[in-house]
Order: C-alpha cells, then structure tokens, then sequence
C-alpha cells in the first residue's frame, strides 16, 4: 500500500486533475455528439471513471480512504446502471430495429 | 431511521407476495405498511437526533418532515393503482416493489448527511424510475421516455460526481459537517476547486429536478411514461430532488451564497418563463403538467435562491400543496383517459355536467395550481415570495408574479373546458379509491388554504 501510495504520488496531483477533466470533457461530448445509444452509454462510463481516477488520485493525496471506498460504490451502481441500461436498449431494439437515437423523436414539442 | 428498514424490508415482501401469487393482498399490504413506515417517521420528529451510521445519515427534523410528505404521496398513489397496472401487465407485484424501492432510496435522499449517501440514495431512486417508466414493453413512447431517462439520469450522475469529486479534493471529506466547517473556516482563499466543483454540483442537481437549461428530458418523459408513474415522478421524486438540493446548500454552501446565488437566480428566472410561456401552447393535458411541473420547478427554486431560516418551511409548504393538486389532477386525467382514449383539453369538456365532483376537484387543483386565494397553492406562492423578498429580491418578485398571471391562462384552459364547453358525455364511473384520493386532497387543498397555520410553523 505504501508502495502504491508513494507511485500514485510521484505524479503531481494537477496533472490527475487536468487527466480527469480532459477526460470528463470527452465522455461529454461524446454523449451530445454521438447518435448511437451504446455510444453514448460507453461514454457516461467515460465520465464516470474520470471521476473514479479522480477521487483515487485526491484520496491517496490526502491519505484519507473514504475517496476510495466513494470509487466501489461508483463502480456497484454504475454495474447497476449498466444492467438496466442495456435492457432498456435491448427493448427499444425489438420495438424498432434500431438503437440510432433519432428515431427517438415522435414525442417532441 | 427505522422508516428506511421498514420500506425496504417491504418492498421484498411485496416482491415475494407477487411470487406466491398473493395479488389480492399486494395493495392493502403495501399500504399498511406505508403507514407504518409513516407512523415510525413521525414518531422521530423532534428526537434530536444525531447522526447515526458514522455520520452518514441523520433522521433530523428535516427529513421527518420531508420523508412524511414523500410517504403520504406515494400512499395516495398507491390507493390510485387499483386495477391500473392489471392492464399493463401481468407481473403486478415488480411495480409496487420499485415504487417501494424508489421511496426507499428517496429517504436516503432527504436525510443524508454524507455525499456519499446522497449519491446512493439518488440512483437508488433513480434506477429504479428508468424502470418504471418503460414498463409498458410493447408501447413506443415509454419505450422512448426510458431511454431518454435514462441517458439524462446518467448524464447528470456524471456531472453530481464529478462535482463530489472535487470538493472532496478540496475539503478532503464527503461529510457535510465538515465541509461546512471547510467553508467557515476560509472565508478566503477557498481552493478554486471548490467552487468548480459546486458549479457542477449545481448542473447536476437541476437536471433532477428538472429546472431549465436542463429540462427538455421532462416534457418527454412526463409524457411517454405511463400516467400512473407520471405522478409519482413529478410529485414525490420532485420534492425528493428538492428537499436534497436544500439541505445540501442550507448545511453546506450557506456562507457561499454571493458566489452561486447569480448562477441560480438566472436559471430560476429561466425555469420560470420556458415552463410557463411554453405550457401556454400545450393541447395535451399531460403535456401541459409536465410543463407546469417545470415551472413549479422554478418557485420551489426560489426558496433556495433567497436561502434563508424560512426556505425550508417555504419549500416544504410548497411541495405539499403542489402534491395534492398533481395528485387530483393526475387521477382525473387518468378517468378521463380511460373514458375516451386520449389526453387533450377537448376531452374534458362538459365535465362539469357528467360528474359534478371530478370536475370540482379538478377546478379546486387547477386554482391552487395557479395561486389562487383559499387554496393551498396560495399559501405556498405566498410563503416563497414572502421568503425571497425577505432578502429584497424584489424584481425576482415582479417576474414571479408575471409567471404565475401567465400560469392562470393555461390552467384556467381546462376549467373552461368543463364548465362552459358542452359534450354529450355519458357519465364517467369512479370507482371509490379514487373518491376517497380526491376527497383527501381537496380537504387537504382547502384546509391549507383557509388555515394555513398547521404547517407554517413547523421548523
């Protein structure tokens, strides 16, 4: 643990903020970018797991383990997003044929 | 505390009850059982108490209060489920057993006092809402509004966390007393973090609750989910959203109201306009409440904006007059739309002759809906104005009121519809749980209104 602490912290710590938000910032343009629902799925995971490296990075800086206990409730209810999320797409697929959002139109004002 | 354990531990009863193919007892179980959960609640208020479960929840008066409102809605709710899901589905018990669910993770939300908590409770709930909102399998639109939710939802999740993430760096903890005390104790020379991590705390919190820029998911979901879940979404979820956007700025961010309060005041004023000017040019009923929620959105963030020692009786005020009258409004629409087949104001018309007692319900709702002196809504408008020109937030104030004169257009529309349309109408049959769900809010409405007393001075 020393050993992991001492590597994580050869690396200044805005260098793993700007990672993060570099990170963050792609996840979210993928999402208002991109068409396909998987994608835009992978792409919340993306800006998840910026937030996971992040909280990693700041606990191992302050040597306080409750930022790293924050990362497994993370990563248990974004499998848990995961497994809803996919059986949502899963449905719209067989009403549809498709996953592309813009067929997910006929409700607008 | 012991509320919690008894709505989850509910919730899988209701879930085994479904198994063993008990339907009959499903609602009158799920109903005891809220009371129960309700009675436990109430009997916490005023216990003092402190933070339990190494500080990450604490049962305090706030969220006494704000549990007891959410469970009462979800009770009326539930009284309304009466042979609705049957038609769904056959799998009746999977219902009950999430809105359970959704509850349970909404009482995390009230009473958290750690962000972490806040985050479970949060997705808890929402897990469970993307669920709920597609259950129809084989209908398009809540095909549609799941998928929409669902991406929103973990969309805005992203924003929360990476808002939690950062003020973790700078106060090095999730616990709210101690980032409260980070704060007090800098007055300058708070860590720039901080506060781009309350920005994105800020987004992420007003795509719960639905405040514009971040609203276009609402109309769309309100209105491809099935009507029942409608309700439940844009009541208890709502105010849920809302009593945790309070207590983590009233705990947390108070001394910082100079750096986000011009942040929030425009995205109030925001919500205001695009919920009310766009309501105005609904034809579908549905629509129309998704759009008012949207604007009620806006006054509820009103108390925040002038955050103060009355915000919280303002908010919870104001959540529960806003509960009753979705409530009644919901239940009509749902009569009516099991009449004949659609949702528009067309279909309401000559209410007024063909049930008397809908249609005064629905007139008792709307008025309160729009503020009108009396009801419930008034007492509520009056109290969040009352709180912002506390802190001579007086042109807030004129807008306001400008918004709420634009309100009465929109939902004066239906009252028109079924007093002075006529329709040869047959009468519609009511069945009694709806009866004794539209007597509870119109008295609870009434009562309100007329002494508001009860309510005004509970924190």
């Amino acid at each position: 643990m020393e050993n992991i602490t001492s590597t994580i912290q050869a690396v200044p710590l805005n260098h793993y903020i700007l990672l993060s938000a570099i990170i963050f910032t792609i996840g979210v343009i993928g999402v208002l970018v991109r068409r396909n629902a998987i994608i835009i799925f992978m792409s919340v995971e993306l800006m998840l797991n910026a937030v996971n490296l992040l909280l990693a990075a700041f606990s191992s800086y302050s040597g306080d383990a409750s930022g790293q206990v924050f990362v497994f409730f993370i990563m248990a209810l974004a499998a848990a997003e995961v497994a809803v999320g996919l059986a949502i797409i899963v449905m719209v697929y067989r009403n549809t044929s498709s996953i592309d959002i813009n067929i997910l139109n006929r409700l607008k004002w | 505390m012991s509320t919690l354990i008894v709505i989850s531990i509910l919730a899988i009863v209701v879930l085994y009850l479904g198994l063993f193919k008990a339907k009959q007892a499903l609602l009158p179980i799920s109903v005891l059982g809220l009371v129960a959960a309700l009675a436990l609640a109430i009997m916490e208020w005023n216990s003092n108490a402190a933070p339990i479960f190494s500080g990450m929840m604490h049962f305090d008066n706030f969220a006494v209060a704000f549990s007891s409102i959410c469970i009462i809605t979800t009770i009326l709710v539930f009284l309304l489920s009466k042979n609705y899901f049957e038609k769904i589905s056959d799998n009746v018990a999977e219902y009950y057993t999430l809105i359970l669910f959704a509850l349970s993770g909404i009482i995390v939300m009230v009473s958290y006092h750690n962000l972490s908590m806040l985050f479970v409770g949060l997705e808890i709930m929402s897990v469970s809402l993307y669920i709920l909102a597609g259950i129809k399998r084989k209908d398009f639109a809540s095909n549609e509004a799941a998928l929409k939710y669902f991406l929103m939802g973990a969309f805005s999740t992203g924003f929360l966390l990476f808002g939690i993430a950062l003020i973790y760096g700078a106060s090095k903890s999730f616990d709210l007393a101690v980032i409260a005390q980070y704060v007090i104790d800098r007055p300058t020379g708070i860590d720039p973090i901080f506060y781009v991590g309350l920005v994105l705390m800020i987004v992420g919190l007003c795509f719960k609750v639905g405040a514009a820029p971040f609203h276009f998911w609402t109309p769309d979901v309100y209105e491809g989910a099935p009507t029942l879940i409608t309700a439940f979404m844009s009541t208890v979820v709502k105010i849920a959203g809302f009593a945790a956007f309070l207590r983590l700025f009233s705990i947390c961010f108070a001394p910082l109201q100079d750096f986000w309060m011009p942040t929030l005041l425009v995205i109030t004023i925001l919500t205001l306009f695009v919920g009310n000017i766009t309501a105005l040019y609904q034809t579908n009923f549905k629509r129309m409440l998704a759009f008012s929620s949207i604007s009620h959105a806006g006054y509820m963030l009103f108390a925040i904006v002038a955050l103060g020692a009355a915000s919280t009786n303002a908010i919870f005020i104001y959540a529960a007059a806003y509960a009753v009258s979705s409530i009644t409004a919901f239940a009509v629409l749902m009569l009516v739309k099991a009449k004949t087949g659609s949702e528009n104001f067309e279909d309401f018309n000559g209410l007024a002759k063909s049930n008397p007692f809908l249609a005064f319900a629905l007139t008792v709702a709307m008025l309160s809906f729009a503020g009108i002196p009396l009801t419930a809504g008034f007492i509520g408008k009056f109290f969040v104005f009352n709180a912002a020109l506390a802190q001579y937030h007086t042109w807030l104030v004129a807008i306001a009121v400008v918004n709420a004169i634009i309100g009465v257009f929109y939902y004066f529309k239906v009252i028109v519809a079924m007093y002075f349309k006529d329709n040869q109408t047959k009468q519609i049959a009511t069945p009694a749980y709806f009866n004794f769900v539209l007597g509870v809010s119109l008295i609870i409405t009434l009562v309100l209104g007329i002494y508001p007393s009860f309510i005004t001075n509970l924190f």
